[in-house]
């Protein structure tokens, strides 16, 4: 009897629920977030025209990479970040492959100690680690002889290096977690089958390994496309020398805000953000494409 | 020989396979030692340039550059660049803004990012695969690109250098990653029980607070993950709120950087009091923090 009368407010209030429950992250992500996104797209295809904002269709696209000047440092900026990006993927793999294997052995000894030493510089700021390694290579200090940040051959592969250092703590962290879950019988067949050390590696961890080494590479050319403190912190807006360090986030950063001569104008930064979003956009669809379709994932 | 070998590694787990190879002593001595060696070697790479730092941060101007690698001691031991940022700038003021920021941003994180995560693993409703995917998005888009449009947003609402602002704009960057995180693990608590505290009664909310110390290992590693981008960012505080009053330490550690870019003393002062805070909580919870970190990561 109760229950007939108890069911349809049960089911309503349980609706209230659902929405008390969302309401709030949703609100908040779509206002914060979703829509500044989205807006920031729009603003791409405005400009101002006798004071007031007014629709230019593709005009500023046409301006950033038509005019000779702008295209120049936007295409600058492109390779740039893309050379930042493979120094990261180039080095940081190998390194945090290799202390991940290391701390991975059965019979290492000190391992927890091992493993937060080494993550310790992935907590600091890129402020703080753009400016220790300032000081460390200040020929004031005189421990490198060569002023590598100040030469523009130079610069961009030192500031890569310093980020590499600051953040292959997390390759090493995730490749590590993938090696303690493998089962110890399939490795242990594959010895009594004859293999040696080496050769386990390469056929049976290293394939385990692929896919999160795909994921890490995809996340870091995400965080790389727009990276920004570490440049304007050791080079200022300006990136220099001689716009040779460069990248997305300090081109969008000074068309946004302008810098000395340039002047600064919202619907241009628009313009460079939408154009940033295309560049991850081409990458997470290459990975998703390209890479995760066809490296096999093993259920373990 | 061969017993030196089984009684040297008695707990190998790969000892019992390998065939115990006739090799010299020496050599086998420096093959267990290699990865303590790379390992230790990898170690003075990561911390070498933060020792070096903090050590010649209590040191007089002429000893950081005579001898750098030595340890104050009585003669060159001095304060006076720790006496120059505190005199010169309100660090315990920046300090102060990035605690509250940071701390509210991660508690408002882990509460909305729950509830969110919660409702769509436990309901079904109209739409729920397609709100999930929609509260996604954010985990691969930087938040960064929106930011013509973000300062835009905050000049209507009158929430330029507040930091109520920059905590709203941080919640909006963690939430996809909460929610999506958090859903995995809310979707192992037993449905039974579950579904005893409805029998005796339970609302629908105190049903999601029975759930919530069932998921503590996730909620820790979103709270490690959602702090340290917020605490060390630059980008947001230097344009939402340059601000004297509401300065964040990472910003204000750029600027007085900056400044005072000849003046080792205050320089090196500085970088030691902005990383250690972070470095100590982080030592101090490592354990949390690891196990937080590589679960997340296996999720």
């Amino acid at each position: 009897m109760s229950a007939t009368t108890r069911a349809p407010t049960r089911r309503r209030s349980r609706r209230t629920h659902v929405l008390v429950f969302l309401a709030p992250a949703v609100v908040i992500y779509t206002l914060f977030m979703v829509y500044p996104l989205l807006d920031s797209l729009r603003l791409s295809l405005f400009g101002v025209v006798d004071g007031q904002e007014a629709f230019v269709g593709f005009d500023n696209f046409r301006q950033l990479l038509g005019d000779d000047l702008l295209s120049a440092r936007f295409w600058n900026a492109v390779v740039n970040n893309l050379a930042f990006f493979a120094v990261h993927f180039l080095v940081q793999n190998p390194i945090g492959l290799l202390l991940a294997a290391l701390l991975a052995s059965p019979t290492l000894r000190g391992r927890s100690v091992y493993r937060t030493l080494i993550f310790i510089p992935t907590t600091l700021s890129v402020v703080i680690v753009g400016f220790i390694w300032q000081l460390i290579l200040s020929p004031l200090w005189g421990f490198v002889e060569t002023p590598l940040l100040g030469r523009s051959s130079t610069a961009l592969v030192t500031l890569s290096l310093m980020s590499v250092w600051q953040y292959v703590g997390i390759p090493m962290l995730l490749f590590y977690a993938v090696l303690i879950s493998i089962p110890d019988d399939l490795v242990e067949a594959a010895y009594v089958d004859g293999a040696n050390d080496w050769q386990v590696f390469w056929r049976i961890k290293f394939p385990l390994l692929l896919p999160t080494v795909g994921m890490v590479t995809v996340v870091t050319y995400v965080a790389n496309m727009n990276a920004f403190d570490l440049i304007y912190t050791v080079k200022g807006a300006l990136a220099g020398p001689d716009f040779s360090t460069d990248i997305m986030g300090t081109l969008f950063f000074r068309t946004f805000f302008g810098f000395q001569l340039q002047r600064g104008s919202s619907t241009m930064g628009a313009t460079v953000a939408t154009l940033m979003f295309l560049l991850i956009l081409a990458g997470v669809l290459l990975y998703f494409f390209g890479w995760q379709r066809r490296v096999e994932t093993y259920e373990l | 020989m061969a017993t030196a070998t089984t009684t040297a590694r008695p707990h190998t787990r790969a000892g019992a396979h390998q065939p115990v190879r006739h090799q010299p002593a020496w050599r086998r001595r420096l093959g267990a030692a290699m990865p303590h060696l790379v390992l230790i070697g990898y170690a003075l790479v990561a911390l070498g340039p933060i020792v070096m730092i903090v050590m010649n941060s209590m040191k007089e101007r002429r000893a950081i550059f005579s001898e750098p690698f030595r340890l104050p001691t009585a003669e060159t031991f001095s304060l006076v660049g720790y006496q120059t940022v505190f005199e010169r700038s309100r660090f315990e003021l920046y300090f102060l803004n990035s605690f509250v920021v940071t701390v509210a941003s991660v508690l408002l994180v882990l509460l909305l990012g729950s509830m969110a995560a919660f409702a769509l693993s436990e309901y079904r409703f109209w739409g729920n695969t397609l709100l999930a995917l929609y509260l996604a998005l954010g985990i691969m888009i930087p938040i960064r690109l929106g930011t013509v449009s973000i300062l835009r947003l905050l000049v209507d609402l009158s929430l330029v250098n507040s930091l109520l602002g920059l905590i709203l704009v941080y919640t909006a960057m963690g939430l996809p990653l909460a929610v999506f995180v958090l859903g995995l693990f809310f979707r192992q608590v037993p449905r039974d029980l579950k579904e005893a505290a409805r029998v005796d009664g339970a609302s629908e909310y105190w049903v999601y607070r029975l759930a919530m110390p069932l998921i503590r290992p996730g909620l820790a590693a979103i709270g490690v993950f959602t702090m340290l981008p917020i605490w060390n960012d630059l980008w947001f505080p230097l344009i939402l709120t340059p601000g004297e009053s509401v300065r964040t330490v990472t910003l204000g550690a750029q600027l007085f950087l900056g400044q005072f870019v000849s003046d080792w003393n205050a320089v090196l002062a500085v970088l030691t009091l902005a990383m250690l805070p972070m470095i100590a909580l982080y030592i101090i919870f490592s354990k949390q923090f690891m196990r937080g970190l590589t679960q997340g990561a296996i999720k």
